[in-house]
């Protein structure tokens, strides 16, 4: 009953949910939430410059992405301004820089719209192992900062003063960050990474009283998420990226609806 | 005790005493305003010194130069990149959406053996908060966590931001007492930070007094004498910590 196309949504939405998830704790506990729609913002940028400079697109997205999470590792150390604020004038400024670029050869017409929303179903062989190459070596570098990074999210002072090297770890969770999302809005869009990134591990909070588990319950919650909403697209032929989004939403209220004491 | 009373002084007479960090003419000016003006400090091995001063004296900002948090305006800081520091913080919040266990926030050190987290829990008097959630501790009961966390690390420096604010009063004596006994058990050196004298003298080795500048430094004694700490403090607290360290003289 199920054909190719789905099961590979399904892997492929799986395979995002579970990179996300411990990702995705760090950027609530470290409140970049909206991260991930400075770097959509940027995106627009990074496909004008491969446009204009006949690079891969993908690569234009990369490095504009990059670039980003450099400016704001660099704004956040200024300690001037709250990181919404650094990310609020990012998203603009980037948008804006990338609009005034494709302002400059109008005939050249862009599917921004695939690049920002993508399309799960259409995931195909190539990009489900991208995405799982991508995504494993994000994992394991990220599992090497793990503690230093645990650290400076609890308190960033006693991490510097007992030798953790802070900036070095907080530019490095912002470039794998960066560049994960880069990677994966392409293929299955950014509304579903995002909310991926947020949303499971904002729902795994309640239930958890530990760090770790909290990582590994935002994972579960994301792939339950991944396959109640690819199943509800099939069954009511809704669109699949929104519906996968609605079902992690759905879960969140759930739990948050439940006597449960909070974890904590 | 005994034993300490004996051997330290003839250890410290023959040895020359190891400096642990070093603050030479450092000021610190937040865009117009000069915070810390040519100071200098220096912490030699087992020594306990107490920085005072009244609100917006800068010691916060010395200690954190002193740390490396903050780079000073000018001056420099010399601290061994291999000195082991426990930093009890002023301020020690967490992000509520952060679930951590004290267990969990101990074991961060790369101590994973409960056992030891247990007793140096108990060593701080704070036995039965293994399993108690960060973010629901006392004011209190975070410092005790903090410094079981920094003496897991064996530190040879302690620095403690006053880390007793808004501790009642027999809290902040009892912690204090803590200090104090553990600094002997282990021969740590401590940096602390205090604006109530009262409580911290006693046991102090040496006394900074700041006001953006140091205005007078010296053992306790000596500095409660010196005519610009009783300008700073008044006469009323000089008086206040006369009888209290005479009460302490008749301890038994």
């Amino acid at each position: 009953m199920l054909d190719d196309f789905f099961l590979r949504a399904l892997l492929g939405g799986i395979l995002v949910a579970v990179v996300a998830a411990p990702f995705g704790v760090f950027v609530v506990w470290r409140r970049l939430a909206y991260f991930g729609d400075t770097l959509a913002h940027s995106a627009l940028l990074g496909v004008a410059l491969g446009y204009l400079l006949h690079l891969n697109l993908t690569a234009g997205v990369i490095v504009v992405c990059l670039l980003v999470a450099c400016l704001l590792f660099f704004f956040q150390r200024q300690r001037t301004l709250a990181g919404d604020t650094v990310l609020g004038i990012l998203s603009h400024s980037f948008l804006a820089v990338g609009l005034v670029v494709i302002a400059f050869f109008e005939t050249v017409r862009i599917d921004l719209m695939g690049y920002l929303f993508g399309d799960i179903l259409a995931v195909g062989r190539g990009d489900l192992v991208w995405m799982a190459v991508c995504g494993s070596i994000s994992l394991v570098l990220l599992l090497l900062i793990w503690r230093p990074l645990l650290l400076i999210s609890i308190h960033e002072d006693l991490a510097r003063v007992e030798g953790v090297p802070v900036d070095l770890i907080k530019l490095s969770f912002v470039c794998l960050l960066a560049l994960l999302v880069a990677v994966m809005m392409k293929i299955v869009g950014l509304i579903l990474v995002t909310s991926l990134f947020v949303i499971p591990a904002a729902t795994a909070r309640k239930l958890v009283r530990t760090p770790e588990t909290m990582a590994l319950m935002a994972a579960l919650f994301g792939v339950l998420a991944v396959g109640s909403g690819l199943i509800g697209s099939y069954q009511w032929d809704t669109p699949a990226g929104p519906s996968i989004v609605l079902s992690g939403a759905a879960l969140f209220v759930v739990i948050y609806l439940l006597p449960v004491k909070r974890g904590a | 005790m005994r034993h300490y009373a004996t051997e330290l002084p003839m250890m410290t007479a023959v040895e020359q005493k190891k400096i642990l960090l070093e603050v030479n003419d450092v000021s610190v000016a937040f865009q117009q305003r000069q915070v810390l003006h040519d100071v200098s400090l220096q912490i030699e091995a087992g020594e306990v010194v107490t920085i005072i001063g009244p609100n917006g004296a800068g010691k916060t900002t010395l200690v954190r130069v002193a740390l490396g948090l903050l780079k000073p305006t000018s001056g420099t800081v010399r601290l061994d990149s291999t000195l082991k520091i426990g930093y009890l913080p002023q301020r020690f919040t967490v992000e509520p959406t952060l679930p951590i266990d004290v267990r969990r926030f101990l074991q961060l050190t790369g101590v994973r053996d409960l056992e030891r987290l247990q007793s140096v829990l108990d060593e701080v008097g704070a036995g039965k908060l293994l399993d108690a959630s960060l973010q629901g501790l006392s004011g209190g009961e975070t410092q005790r966590v903090l410094l079981a966390r920094a003496l897991l690390r064996d530190p040879e420096l302690l620095v403690l931001d006053e880390p007793a604010q808004g501790v009642d009063l027999h809290g902040q004596v009892d912690f204090f007492a803590l200090i104090e006994k553990l600094r002997v058990r282990r021969g740590c050196s401590v940096l602390m930070i205090s604006h109530d004298l009262h409580l911290v003298m006693a046991a102090t080795d040496r006394v900074v007094c700041l006001n953006n500048h140091i205005c007078c430094t010296g053992n306790p004694e000596v500095v409660t004498r010196n005519p610009a700490f009783i300008e700073l403090f008044g006469e009323e607290a000089t008086k206040a910590l006369a009888i209290y360290t005479h009460d302490r003289d008749h301890r038994h």
